[in-house]
């Protein structure tokens, strides 16, 4: 399979995760959760700071139905995880490569 | 796994956020020697993809979800310091835009589940996909296996942060009983998930997954050069 393929493939299979399949997920609390309402550390839970934004807790705010707020919501974090992966790794390559130039330029012999 | 704010008090959370910043900090370094032709395109998808899954939380027992934490499975699919990198993403993303995790818990959130994960999971991967038989059919079975291990893992370092700086007064025996009872569950689900992608991946392009540069070659394979040498 080409590699390109590949991305694409794997780009369109989180895409149907997050917009479409998230909707039929599991709703109960998460070990974390769970564990701290069984045994009391939840009383000391704080709202989170942000609680007010508009896609907090995986909704779009002012969209009424629920499997298209949560699959808008699952969208735009794909898409948003996608260009800040991308830009970190673009960076972090970019850096190896200037590097790779200044040796190349400081050393006698350099390699293609 | 995502903790929120208020579980853990100040000087650990902030103790928390110093480790996760070296981490972090550490992992930009290696990561600039692991992003090669291979796993640079992928790197991006992998953090895509582990945010996708994040989302698809199963049932465990007793009224109990759990979902994919991932470390691991970005480790074997695009290396270490490159998949912590991508986990620590996902849980900036969560927390910053859909305030899921704490803002001051970040640091505890990504030193559990991306650096925990990926410090357990990826070198027991490795030591498996060694141990185990040379066909390649195994190296999804380590990948699960280590990935499974390292969900419990990661809620036993929770449950150091919790003995250093819990606001609550519980039992530490009970909060680590019940966090690694219940994660070991989430564990199964986490090794069955990271094992079919991985086995999914490697079928398609054995060439894009990290943890293949590691595997024994099988007898006629060809003594190809695994590692990259850049100085």
């Amino acid at each position: 399979m080409r590699t390109r393929n590949l991305l694409i493939g794997l780009f369109l299979v989180s895409l149907l995760f997050a917009g479409v399949v998230s909707y039929y997920a599991s709703s109960s609390p998460d070990g974390l959760e769970k564990v701290s309402q069984d045994h009391g550390i939840a009383a000391n839970a704080k709202n989170h700071d942000l609680d007010g934004s508009p896609l907090a807790g995986y909704g779009v705010s002012g969209v009424g139905n629920a499997r298209l707020s949560g699959g808008l919501a699952g969208v735009i974090g794909v898409a948003v995880v996608f260009l800040a992966a991308s830009s970190l790794v673009l960076v972090t390559r970019r850096r190896k490569s200037n590097q790779a130039t200044d040796e190349t330029v400081s050393s006698s012999a350099p390699r293609p | 796994m995502h903790a929120p704010d208020g579980f853990i008090d100040a000087p650990v959370s902030i103790a928390a956020g110093v480790v996760a910043a070296g981490g972090l900090a550490l992992c930009l370094r290696g990561a600039r020697r692991e992003l090669d032709d291979r796993t640079a395109p992928l790197a991006g998808l992998v953090a895509v993809y582990v945010f996708a899954v994040q989302m698809l939380n199963f049932p465990v027992a007793g009224g109990t979800s759990g979902h994919l934490l991932g470390g691991t499975l970005a480790a074997v699919l695009v290396g270490p310091y490159t998949g912590a990198l991508c986990v620590a993403v996902v849980l900036l993303v969560q927390g910053l835009l859909f305030a899921d995790g704490g803002l001051t818990a970040l640091g505890v959130n990504i030193t559990d589940m991306s650096l925990a994960t990926v410090l357990v999971g990826f070198p027991l991967a490795l030591l498996l996909v060694r141990a185990l038989p040379r066909a390649k059919g195994w190296l999804p079975v380590a990948a699960g296996i280590a990935a499974g291990i390292s969900v419990p893992a990661a809620s036993l370092v929770f449950v150091g942060f919790y003995a250093l700086g819990g606001t609550t007064d519980v039992s530490l025996t009970t909060v680590a009983a019940a966090m690694v009872g219940v994660h070991v569950l989430i564990g199964i689900g986490e090794g069955l998930i990271t094992a079919m992608t991985v086995a999914a991946i490697l079928s398609a392009r054995p060439d894009l997954v990290y943890l293949n540069r590691f595997r024994k070659r099988e007898a006629a394979a060809v003594p190809a050069a695994p590692m990259v040498q850049e100085v």
